[in-house]
């Protein structure tokens, strides 16, 4: 069999192609869930990080925030997968994509978090006062005037944390969960296709595809944001 | 309307602001001219807490708005502030602009904002850029939108922090007519400025400032033609 003749048969065969596509669920899901997770998680460390309240309440918050992000972002994603599956959330039965959704929803956010705060810091100082001068408080002046203006700034580098989250997610067979990496894998071995040049270039194609569905929809959404900008 | 007593304003180690006292009476346009760094802005932007006292007490209207209790959202809605820079909201059209403020501190409706911003946005002739976006417009026409969008929270005194310092030199002019316009229907005015001609036309009293103190205050014809301490007339003869 030829190279083409293998890739060819990757999608005619339907135990092989059912094996990618079942493969490729897992990883959206695990994907999306984590993404959601992490843009809700990083918004609300982002916030917390970025708040000058004086309430000494503040400080508990925003302690663990820093220690959440600097741990985080400070070891291996893998050992935090590891962590999840094999220690916090080694629990019978406990479904092992929620798993992986929280590890890497918890990595994500730590990433997003990052993003975002400096978006928000990156906007004039003088949009903070030209609310304030109106007589808007702190939180409808960040809300209304700063955020708007701060996810144009974030947009950019959310898109690039989300694809690098995609490609990550190809880790999760070593906790022996089956994605698009592992359904790669298990087609190409002694048993399936002997081969593992074909169903690794499918399983690339695919994450390619999906990568630049995403960079389409952010580029969309950039040009929908810049309107303001024209002159 | 406004009385500020021992106002002291320090960065750090540097004060920026030594134990002011001032009083300002409805309908005044007092004039703050001075050397870069003598804390005139930094006495304007006191006034509306943009910049939080050191020490020392400001009173609007009876309120105490250093008081750590005072609404200072309630007190900063009866205060407009014209900037530098302009600070219109780059993402908003010129009526979100002029109206945002006015319908989320529930002073007016929807409607009601969008009448005024019409009415105001005729008034400075520019009601035609009602739907632009600030970036479509020049500096002279951003500064009479944030004017405008001050004045749509019908505030008792505007405070302007060198409005004009920013702009291209043919720009000037155009701003300065509507704060002139301004002044003439009896609006209480604090103008931090380098226009030494608007502050000796439409300025009822003018204060000189140097180094964190109010070195010399007068109104205007008194100010320019018989100045009296070494440092004003050191600064006059540069600047005129």
């Amino acid at each position: 069999m030829t190279f083409f003749e293998k890739f060819t048969l990757i999608f005619t065969n339907a135990k092989y192609l059912d094996s990618m596509l079942t493969g490729l669920q897992m990883t959206l899901a695990i994907s999306v869930g984590a993404a959601l997770l992490g843009l809700v998680l990083g918004t609300v460390v982002a916030l917390v990080g970025i708040s000058t309240s004086k309430n000494p309440l503040m400080k508990v918050p925003k302690f663990i925030c820093a220690v959440y992000v600097t741990v985080i972002r400070g070891t291996p994603m893998a050992l935090q997968l590891f962590i999840m599956a094999f220690v916090v959330l080694a629990i019978r039965g406990f479904p092992v994509v929620v798993t992986a959704i929280i590890a890497f929803g918890i990595n994500s956010g730590a990433y997003v978090s990052e993003n975002i705060r400096g978006g928000i810091l990156s906007v004039d100082i003088g949009q903070t006062e030209a609310g304030r001068s109106l007589g808007l408080s702190a939180g409808t002046t960040m809300w209304y005037i700063v955020i708007p203006q701060a996810i144009k700034n974030v947009i950019p580098s959310i898109g690039n944390e989300l694809i690098a989250l995609i490609k990550e997610t190809s880790i999760v067979s070593m906790i022996g969960m089956y994605d698009l990496t592992a359904a790669a894998k298990n087609i190409g071995s002694g048993q399936n296709l002997a081969n593992y040049l074909a169903p690794m270039t499918v399983a690339a194609l695919f994450y390619l595809a999906i990568v630049y569905l995403l960079t389409f929809i952010i580029k969309k959404i950039e040009g929908r944001l810049r309107q303001s900008d024209r002159r | 309307m406004i009385d500020v007593k021992s106002l002291t304003k320090s960065f750090g180690s540097h004060l920026v602001l030594d134990h002011i006292d001032q009083h300002i009476s409805p309908g005044e346009k007092v004039v703050v001219i001075g050397p870069s760094g003598s804390g005139k802005s930094t006495f304007l932007r006191c006034l509306n807490l943009l910049e939080t006292p050191t020490s020392g007490s400001i009173t609007f209207n009876g309120t105490e708005i250093t008081d750590p209790k005072a609404d200072i959202n309630a007190i900063r809605r009866q205060m407009g502030m014209v900037f530098q820079h302009f600070n219109l909201f780059p993402n908003m059209t010129i009526r979100k602009n002029i109206t945002l403020a006015p319908v989320l501190t529930k002073l007016m409706s929807q409607a009601e904002a969008d009448d005024t911003a019409t009415a105001l946005l005729r008034r400075v002739n520019l009601a035609e850029k009602a739907e632009a976006y600030p970036a479509q417009l020049s500096g002279g026409q951003k500064q009479r939108i944030a004017i405008v969008r001050a004045l749509a929270m019908k505030p008792k005194l505007m405070l302007f922090d060198e409005p004009t310092s920013a702009l291209d030199p043919e720009m000037v002019g155009e701003v300065l007519a509507v704060m002139k316009e301004l002044a003439e229907e009896g609006m209480t005015m604090v103008v931090v400025t380098h226009e030494m001609g608007f502050a000796r036309e439409v300025g009822t009293r003018v204060l000189f400032m140097d180094e964190g103190h109010i070195l010399e205050e007068n109104e205007p014809q008194a100010f320019f033609a018989h100045p009296k301490e070494a440092r004003t007339i050191e600064f006059l003869s540069k600047v005129l």
